[in-house]
């Protein structure tokens, strides 16, 4: 952390402290005011709700699924971005971040395009029994999708920051390449992969346009619930005071866990 | 015994091109060029860690050329010491010896031996942030050496250290190949450390050997203007043999006849170290051949020792203790006389 030797209120440290302030109060004050306004009884009714309860849910679990196959899949890439150099690399990096860019309704389309039951992907893995269309399976893709390259972008930061001269060093002292990306590489990464992991995590469960597209209702549990973000927006058709306890506690878990797990990643850093 | 066989390495802007160098047993031998020389890239290209346009490198009648690193039992230790951040210094130091089926109490064992050999056996538990680039080295040191490599490459390994601590790593570095006799190979751009250390130096010039040799042939015998120049001789001069009598012969450097001993004869370069020209107010009686008259054109004070610049013509330099400096009396413009033998002048 750096420190300000010397602040002084002059003119633009006042324009800027207030501006600061302004953006804060912005950020915080609805989340504030919509987790608080209803009483924790009705926040603890709500979440008793079977609709309620199985959306949150099958939205964490999704989320969670989607964030493992992002490891299994993103990492590796991540690896291979930070450590080669080959023509249309960048062409690739700038590939990766479409999805933050598109509206995911538009992604849930192209999803729904390429593993819809009738389309080439679809028909594939149809043929060894996961269907997309509204199932949970096309919730972890639409998840997938959209919140991919916050876990590639961190993941290739973080390889990025362990020192080449590290692995070389492993190899000679008679790592295969396999144990030296284990032992060494990763080990170094991976706090930055453990924090994409959490933005991916996050932006899973937020996500509501590709999924709306993709799986609107999906059987789970015995049950036919929606992921939360589309559970809240049906809520509010039947009017504010019907969405705002189911807002509140989406809100209210989300940020629990947020907090946990970044207090996980960052746990250390002030020792 | 290592080979290194026309060994071609392409570092982008320039190449490192048909090095050759034979490395025997137990040797500890220098690779002495200037910064940015390629002199990494030649150790990382001999581990198996950088590819090589052509060559070959083998150990023991072994050719490794291209096996991969982890298979060539070559050790390396690089400026920068590159430790596992992430480790204790007890976990560094067993790293290479976690890839073998050695019992706990084995690798335990081997790491303290270790350990006690470079005098960090007080470190084992700490992280290689809280350690001084002293204590670092020692520990990269022992990680490499552990494992007992056929070789033990070592990049620039004095370099970022301050002078004293340099010093009794120098030390350190000594008496590790003396007692474990692992062939070495360590690059650096110190000249002294080149000398202190090595059995023999390789000096490293525009991507090829200049010359290999022991440090005295180095510093006395260069064979080629840049290294007379590389190895400080300072007094560095072309001329003509005008007589040559069994051995001995006169050279002309245009304004005065220098006697030296060789057989060469027509065009020739001669070198000359500062430090075997004697220097006095009076014309010496003694059997050297060579005495000159000439006045002092430059001073310089480096300290402990003075460099006093005599033209004869030619200008000649010559390295005088802080003391005589004093007792000399010494001042430009002065005239002294020059004095050396005819053996000190290095004819090539």
């Amino acid at each position: 952390m750096f420190r300000l030797h010397s602040f002084r209120w002059d003119s633009m440290n006042v324009v800027f402290v207030v501006l600061g302030v302004l953006i804060m109060f912005f950020i915080s004050f609805p989340l504030l005011k919509t987790v608080l306004s209803p009483s924790p009884g009705t926040l603890w009714n709500t979440l008793l709700q079977d609709e309620v309860y199985y959306s949150i849910l099958l939205t964490i679990c999704a989320a969670v699924i989607a964030t493992l196959f992002g490891l299994l899949f993103g990492v590796p890439l991540a690896y291979l971005l930070a450590r080669r150099n080959f023509r249309g690399k960048s062409l690739l990096e700038g590939l990766i971040d479409v999805p933050i860019v598109i509206p995911h309704s538009a992604a849930g389309v192209a999803l729904l395009f390429v593993f819809g039951q009738q389309f080439l992907l679809g028909k594939v893995f149809h043929v060894i029994g996961i269907d997309f269309f509204n199932t949970i399976a096309g919730v972890i893709i639409a998840m997938m999708f959209v919140s991919l390259p916050f876990l590639i972008d961190s993941a290739k930061e973080g390889f990025q920051g362990v020192d080449v001269k590290l692995e070389k060093v492993a190899r000679t002292l008679g790592a295969s390449p396999w144990r030296s990306f284990f032992r060494v590489s990763l080990p170094l990464a991976a706090r930055s992969i453990f924090s994409g992991s959490v933005m991916m995590w996050a932006r899973g469960i937020s996500e509501f346009g590709a999924i709306l597209i993709l799986a609107y209702h999906v059987p789970f549990l015995g049950h036919n619930p929606v992921v939360a973000p589309i559970l809240v927006a049906d809520r509010f058709n039947y009017g504010l005071d019907y969405t705002l306890p189911v807002a509140g506690l989406v809100i209210l878990i989300s940020l629990v866990i947020f907090i946990a797990l970044r207090m996980i990643a960052y746990r250390g850093d002030r020792a | 015994m290592i080979a290194i066989k026309d060994l071609t390495v392409d570092l982008g802007e320039f190449m490192l091109r048909d090095i050759t160098l034979d490395i025997r047993d137990s040797e500890y031998f220098i690779i002495l060029g200037p910064t940015a020389a390629g002199k990494t890239v030649l150790l990382e290209a001999i581990a198996g860690l950088y590819p090589v346009v052509h060559g070959e490198v083998w150990i023991n009648d072994r050719e490794i050329t291209g096996i991969s690193p982890e298979k060539r039992k070559i050790g390396i230790v690089y400026q920068d010491q590159s430790l596992f951040p992430h480790l204790s210094v007890a976990q560094n130091i067993a790293f290479g010896l976690s890839f073998r089926k050695l019992s706990r109490d084995e690798v335990r064992s081997r790491v303290d031996d270790m350990a006690h050999m470079l005098g960090i056996a007080h470190l084992l538990e700490r992280r290689p942030n809280t350690l001084s680039g002293g204590e670092k080295q020692r520990v990269a040191l022992g990680r490499a050496l552990v494992t007992n490599p056929d070789m033990l490459l070592l990049d620039e390994p004095l370099s970022a250290l301050d002078p004293e601590t340099k010093e009794s790593l120098q030390r350190v570095l000594a008496e590790v190949h003396r007692r474990l006799g692992v062939t070495t190979m360590h690059v650096t751009h110190d000249f002294e450390e080149s000398m202190v250390l090595g059995d023999r130096v390789a000096v490293l010039h525009q991507g090829r050997i200049a010359q290999v040799g022991t440090p005295e042939q180095i510093l006395r015998q260069p064979n080629s203007e840049f290294m007379a120049h590389f190895s400080l001789s300072r007094n560095v001069f072309s001329g003509k043999v005008v007589s040559q009598d069994e051995g001995y012969a006169l050279v002309d450097i245009g304004g005065v006849q220098l006697a030296a001993m060789t057989s060469q004869e027509e065009q020739v370069h001669l070198s000359l170290r500062p430090e075997d020209v004697l220097l006095s107010l009076e014309h010496l009686g003694s059997s050297a051949r060579n005495s000159f008259p000439g006045a002092i054109a430059d001073i310089v004070d480096r300290g402990s020792v003075v460099y006093v610049t005599v033209t004869l013509p030619p200008d000649l330099t010559c390295m005088i203790t802080r003391q005589s400096f004093r007792d000399l009396g010494l001042q430009r413009g002065m005239t002294v006389w020059v004095t050396f033998k005819a053996s000190s002048v290095h004819v090539f």
